[in-house]
């Protein structure tokens, strides 16, 4: 299948003006809504603390079972429906310093509490993070981002120029802020399974910014006379067959995932399906502009 | 290459991968217990349901406990040997020995100096600080680990699960984890507990205003109703400071009923040094109120009626057989030489992992189905190659998997589902290219070739930044996103393999073999 007739070149770098006010509005409502958020929205693995799945044998009435816990003197106490409603399960956050501990406690006062009124449910998945875990996680997951963003640095600068180095961490950065923003204006939690999200989208918006990079640096060295941003919408034309047929395949599993691979993974599941919505967007409008940016402000010696 | 060569290879791996898999496919057909075979793919807890518990020992407490026993006897060598001091205090893992005014010891010599042998000592005036010698606090703390580790081992044998495992992490933390449990509550009471057992005797006399706070201490008995789990009463007793006896002399320990009552309760006999200073003990203290203590809890006080010689002693109380049963493991098994924390725990019912298996496949089969489709509508027979390369693709990453005996968690599952969307890039850069090619030249011998050559350099820069960020991951040691990590890595590596050489071997089979090709289905 060729998305494009052949001959064409599609003027990409000419909206590049409207990309930056697109890529902008979505930073800068991230921004804006992690300021509302008073910071972002982090799940126990950050933060410490337990979650509790819990099935019940009828839809459990949220609000009933709010006030429910409420009277329990159980701290502060998050409740949500996890899953489909049909699924009648509810996810219950515990904090750190919550009466019952993490002992045994947990789930025989627990199950305690609930049995007169709920005599039939199921105890399904217990997570506990204590707070030193949750400084650890912490720490390694920021390491883990680091440690991905300086291999990419030194191996794009290895294998092209300093200039794309530098544009795929922009590109990158923007990936990631974006992936986070959006997190935080959907008030998702920020979990484990969410940073593994972001590097692989980080991976996977970089394949497709190489591919990119790959065929500018080949059409260079074929059309030495000719400018660079024609070169740059004639090589991103010529891969976007390839870019929007690779997104699709990936987006196809993304989505079976969000929609097949249970409430556990969703978040994960979710964090990909934006990330490579906006992996794909950034390789062409974000990575690309950067390169011809900042090959006007550092133009190449005759020798590089 | 030539043909033979690559279809020798992909034979080979193909051989070999089968191999691999088929242990992982015989362990989950239903009516086979998975553990009765080896080199399968092992299913993480979060699959197969079971308890994933990090815990924390805290091992400076051993360390200070060490203190405290030296600074017990140092105080009765003292008061032995008559010496004229004012009181021995313990400072977290040092001593302050303060002298009567002016009066001087010789701890360096004998008797003092066999218990202060790795405590260093300097003077200041009236007061001796003795500090044990950081080498020997940090073996101190080594050997805590190790034998919480044994400890605990012991006690997790009596849970009965079939496969349980104990590793130390880090410098004080152990991870448990217990495929299969079932029964989350009793598993944290075994593990839980120090299991510190002390025999104490009771001051009948004094009350809870009115005993003496040098040599005595106030401890509880509790009294729980077991159907609510709630305390009834807290009964305070004024005991002794001295521990008579304790739990390290314990031979064994078993459950027994009452004859009378039917009332389980747990025998202890002691060694051979227990049992003699256990029958001193009832001897001289007959008539008065033995405690005996589990980690500062009052078990039970009973009257010490006449001399016990036989190295018996029994803890009664409204225990049920299991709780007795319990105990007695965890007597026999030893106390924790620190108390522990849990730092993370992560269980999951076996239902819940049978649904995340169920989801995971459904989304495994569904995503490969809705790709295989596309890429045929798509690239007509290269599409087939290429179907055939995802396939091979994922046998590959399971195969690898089972011999290294990998273990898939839910994020890895999701990890394979991922790298079938991402693989068959590999494959769309490929055909794009010679589809290029063709255009150019209309020429499909050469557009094969140049689309496979140009496209190469482009796979392979794109697939080792992908594995950057696989490999940024797999440092959080264990876990189920390291399970994702593992997953993708193996799945990048395959994927490049089964697009470079795979793919390329059908075409150059199909096609490079005749003698005049005019056209390609792509």
């Amino acid at each position: 299948m060729q998305l494009v007739k052949e001959g064409t070149v599609i003027d990409f770098l000419g909206k590049r003006f409207y990309a930056g006010i697109f890529s902008a509005i979505l930073l800068v409502g991230g921004v804006v809504s992690i300021l509302m958020h008073q910071g972002l929205n982090y799940g126990i693995d950050f933060r410490g603390g337990t979650n509790i799945q819990i099935r019940f044998k009828e839809v459990p009435n949220l609000d009933q079972l709010r006030n429910f816990f409420s009277e329990q003197n159980l701290g502060n106490v998050m409740l949500q429906t996890f899953g489909a409603v049909e699924d009648r399960e509810i996810l219950l956050g515990l904090s750190v310093d919550n009466p019952l501990g993490t002992g045994e406690k947990l789930t025989s006062g627990l199950r305690e509490m609930l049995q007169p009124n709920y005599p039939e449910m199921e105890i399904r998945r217990i997570e506990t993070i204590g707070p030193k875990v949750g400084d650890e996680l912490k720490t390694s997951a920021l390491q883990a981002i680091l440690i991905a963003l300086g291999l990419v640095l030194i191996y794009i600068t290895f294998r092209f120029q300093w200039r794309q180095g530098i544009a795929a961490i922009i590109t990158l950065l923007h990936d990631v802020m974006v992936v986070v923003g959006i997190f935080s204006i959907f008030d998702k939690e920020f979990t484990l399974p969410v940073i593994a999200a972001l590097l692989t989208v980080v991976g996977y918006s970089l394949n497709d910014t190489i591919v990119i990079f790959d065929r500018i640096r080949e059409n260079i060295s074929k059309f030495r006379k000719r400018e660079l941003l024609p070169l740059i919408n004639q090589s991103v034309t010529e891969t976007l067959s390839r870019t929007l047929l690779t997104s699709g395949t990936t987006l196809m599993v993304v989505l079976a995932l969000v929609f097949l691979g249970g409430e556990i993974i969703h978040d994960f599941a979710f964090a990909l399906l934006v990330g490579v919505l906006i992996g794909t967007y950034s390789s062409i409008y974000v990575a690309s502009p950067t390169v011809l940016w900042l090959t006007k402000i550092a133009p190449p010696k005759t020798s590089d | 290459m030539n043909v033979q060569f690559k279809g020798g290879l992909i034979l080979i791996v193909l051989v070999a991968a089968l191999y691999y898999v088929f242990p992982t496919f015989k362990a989950y057909q239903s009516g086979v217990d998975p553990q009765t075979v080896a080199d399968k793919v092992n299913l993480g807890l979060d699959l197969q349901g079971g308890m994933y518990l990090d815990i924390e020992v805290e091992s400076d407490a051993a360390v200070e406990e060490i203190v405290r026993r030296t600074r017990d006897n140092l105080e009765d060598l003292l008061i032995d040997e008559q010496v004229d001091f004012i009181e021995v205090r313990q400072q977290q893992n040092s001593l302050v020995l303060e002298m009567e005014p002016g009066r001087k010891v010789q701890l360096e010599e004998s008797p003092f100096d066999r218990i202060l042998v790795q405590f260093d000592e300097t003077v200041d005036g009236d007061l001796v600080r003795l500090s044990i010698k950081p080498e020997e606090a940090e073996r101190v703390r080594k050997n805590s680990i190790s034998q919480a580790l044994e400890v605990l081992r012991n006690r997790i044998d009596g849970l009965g699960i079939s496969e349980p495992s104990l590793q130390q992490q880090g410098e004080n933390s152990i991870v448990i984890q217990l495929p299969g449990l079932k029964d989350r509550e009793r598993a944290i009471e075994l593990i839980g507990p120090q299991a510190i057992l002390e025999f104490n005797l009771v001051n009948s006399d004094a009350t809870v205003n009115t005993y003496n706070r040098l040599t005595e201490t106030i401890k509880y008995e509790e009294t729980w109703d077991k159907s609510t789990n709630k305390l009834l009463s807290r009964r305070p007793f004024v005991l002794e400071k001295k521990v008579l006896l304790t739990g390290e002399f314990i031979r064994d320990a078993r459950v027994r009923f009452d004859p009378q009552t039917n009332q389980p309760y747990v025998s202890l006999s002691f060694d051979s040094m227990g049992s003699d200073r256990f029958a001193k003990i009832t001897q001289r203290y007959r008539g008065r109120n033995l405690a005996i203590v589990l980690d500062n809890k009052i078990q039970s006080a009973p009257v010490i009626r006449e001399a016990i010689t036989g190295g018996e002693a029994s803890i009664s109380g409204l225990f049920t057989t299991e709780e007795a049963s319990d105990l007695a493991l965890v007597l026999r098994s030893g106390a924790l030489p620190a108390p522990i924390s849990i730092r993370e725990e992560r269980t999951v019912g076996a239902s819940l992992g049978e649904d995340s298996v169920r989801q995971g496949l459904m989304s495994l089969l569904i995503g490969s189905a809705l790709v295989l489709v596309f890429m045929i509508a798509n690239y007509k027979l290269a599409g087939v190659f290429a179907s055939v390369s995802l396939i091979f693709n994922v046998v590959l990453i399971i195969s690898v998997l089972g011999a290294f005996g990998a273990t898939l968690t839910l994020p890895g599952m999701a990890g394979i589902v991922l790298t079938i969307g991402m693989a068959v890039d590999a494959n769309v850069l490929i055909f794009q290219r010679i589809l290029e090619e063709m255009r150019r030249t209309s020429h499909p011998r050469g557009a094969i070739k140049e689309g496979f050559d140009r496209a190469f350099r482009t796979i392979l820069d794109a697939n080792v930044t992908t594995l950057f960020a696989a490999l940024a991951l797999l440092q959080f040691g264990t876990g189920p996103i390291k399970g994702f990590a593992v997953t993708l890595s193996i799945g990048i590596l395959a994927s490049m393999f089964t697009a470079i050489v795979v793919t390329r071997f059908f075409f150059d089979w199909i096609y490079l073999r005749r003698s005049s090709l005019q056209s390609i289905s792509i």
